[in-house]
């Protein structure tokens, strides 16, 4: 479904991402972890094209992602994308912000696409703030509102950007679960976290990112517990104990 | 005082007339302006390296040459090129395109002021340039430009007097004709004031609300 293959990435000279090959098959749950700077986010944005990357080869179902070329937005309408800072629409409604892509984008009927608006909404257990704006929910709403935003594209896998890192240690909770009754459904998912209770509890396989490469990766429960390299030993102690 | 109040009565059917051309001048040029200020301040933002600096040439001619220049450019010039405007017309063109510069800058500050998570999101919706211009940055950024387009108003209002010089017959010229054909200056120019405070103050309100609703957002 999602195969990097070496892929390279700099900044003004430094670089950020040093050949990283990487899939995640339909159905699969991967979290990607690594401290700050690893270039967790930036391989995240390489996917859907919100970055390019200098060289090697991003693919979403056999169709090479190019962020220059006009079919990068069937891409990013098949693969949605969940930030950090939630970035919904402030000057719409919830309910307008889950409509937004299916009507503006997909030009589908705005009856049908209100109805299953309203029926995502519910589904984040939201039913009841569909008229509410951006400002008057909290952190987790927000959160919970961006997440039905996505799934109102159907997409075919979703990239979630470190989605509890903006939230007060009580929100977190609800985007998580939330998250994990989409991975219990069979949705792709790429989750860039430092839940690793989480990750350990849904994700199938691990990937750890440390400074611009792939250093460790399998499955969740492995690398998380019984981790090989000495760096991902030591990322685990300070994120879990910090 | 008696005497105001004759004054009065006697020149505010000439001074209202001359109002309504301010009113019309003001409008004109703040339709005009808000149309060229948006598609400088696009052109600013299109990343289209020719249309940016095609923007940034016109905004800095526009801002550095006084408004009374261009509008004798634009009344007394342009006829040679066998291009005649009324003098409202050329009033109205010339205010409108100098004070397009400044509604552009404040248009492209507006714009630069959405979060660029905003164009991230819509653009992860699949959502094309002008779509993700129309439907997220647009309505935000108008809401940022708001504040300082309710003070370009007032300024606006203010500045149609200066269509004067090419014989518009707004209030202001009106005041000066009744006033150096009847030399009652006091009474006139008091008048004058007047009837631009009466129009201003109701503007300065209006810009005030829109700050308060949209400026701390």
């Amino acid at each position: 479904m999602i195969a990097l293959e070496d892929v390279h990435k700099s900044f003004v000279g430094t670089e950020v991402l040093r050949g990283v090959s990487m899939s995640v098959s339909r159905g699969e749950v991967v979290c990607l972890i690594g401290a700050s700077g690893s270039g967790k986010s930036t391989l995240l944005r390489c996917i859907n094209g919100l970055e390019s990357y200098d060289r090697g080869k991003v693919e979403v179902d056999g169709r090479r992602v190019d962020p220059s070329s006009p079919a990068i937005r069937e891409i990013r309408a098949e693969v949605a994308m969940v930030f950090q800072r939630f970035n919904l629409f402030p000057h719409r409604t919830a309910l307008e912000n889950v409509m937004e892509g299916p009507v503006y984008v997909k030009k589908e009927a705005r009856s049908l696409v209100e109805e299953r608006a309203k029926r995502l909404l519910a589904r984040v257990g939201l039913e009841d703030k569909e008229r509410s704006h951006p400002s008057q929910l909290s952190g987790g709403q927000q959160q919970r509102v961006a997440i039905a935003r996505a799934l109102a594209m159907e997409p075919k896998a979703i990239l979630f950007d470190e989605p509890t890192s903006a939230l007060d240690p009580e929100l977190v909770g609800e985007v998580l679960s939330v998250m994990r009754a989409l991975a219990d459904e069979g949705m792709t998912m790429l989750v860039v976290t430092h839940e690793m209770g989480f990750a350990k509890e849904v994700a199938d396989r691990v990937v750890f990112l440390d400074r611009g490469a792939i250093l460790e990766e399998g499955q969740a429960r492995e690398v998380l517990t019984s981790p090989r390299e000495e760096r991902t030993r030591d990322f685990l102690r300070r994120v879990t104990h910090p | 005082m008696e005497g105001f109040w004759v004054d009065a009565r006697a020149f505010l059917p000439l001074l209202l007339r001359g109002a309504v051309l301010t009113v019309v001048v003001t409008l004109g040029a703040l339709a005009l302006s808000t149309v060229l200020g948006l598609v400088w301040a696009l052109f600013r933002v299109s990343q289209v390296p020719v249309l940016t600096y095609f923007s940034k040439g016109v905004v800095n001619t526009i801002r550095g040459i006084p408004i009374l220049v261009q509008l004798f450019y634009i009344y007394f010039v342009l006829p040679e090129f066998g291009i005649e405007l009324t003098a409202l017309q050329a009033g109205i063109l010339g205010l409108g395109i100098a004070y397009s510069a400044y509604q552009a800058e404040n248009f492209r500050a507006g714009i630069e002021a959405v979060d660029p998570g905003q164009v991230e999101a819509a653009q992860s919706l699949g959502m094309r340039r002008s779509l993700v211009l129309r439907r997220v940055v647009l309505p935000q950024a108008f809401r940022i430009a708001l504040p300082p387009y309710g003070n370009t108003m007032i300024m606006m209002l203010k500045d149609s007097s200066q269509a004067s010089v090419i014989t518009v017959a707004e209030l202001t010229q009106q005041g000066r004709l009744i006033a150096s054909s009847t030399f009652k200056n006091t009474s006139v120019f008091t008048l004058v004031a007047l009837l631009y405070l009466c129009m201003s103050v109701p503007l300065i309100l209006f810009a005030g609300r829109l700050e308060r609703k949209f400026g701390r957002k």
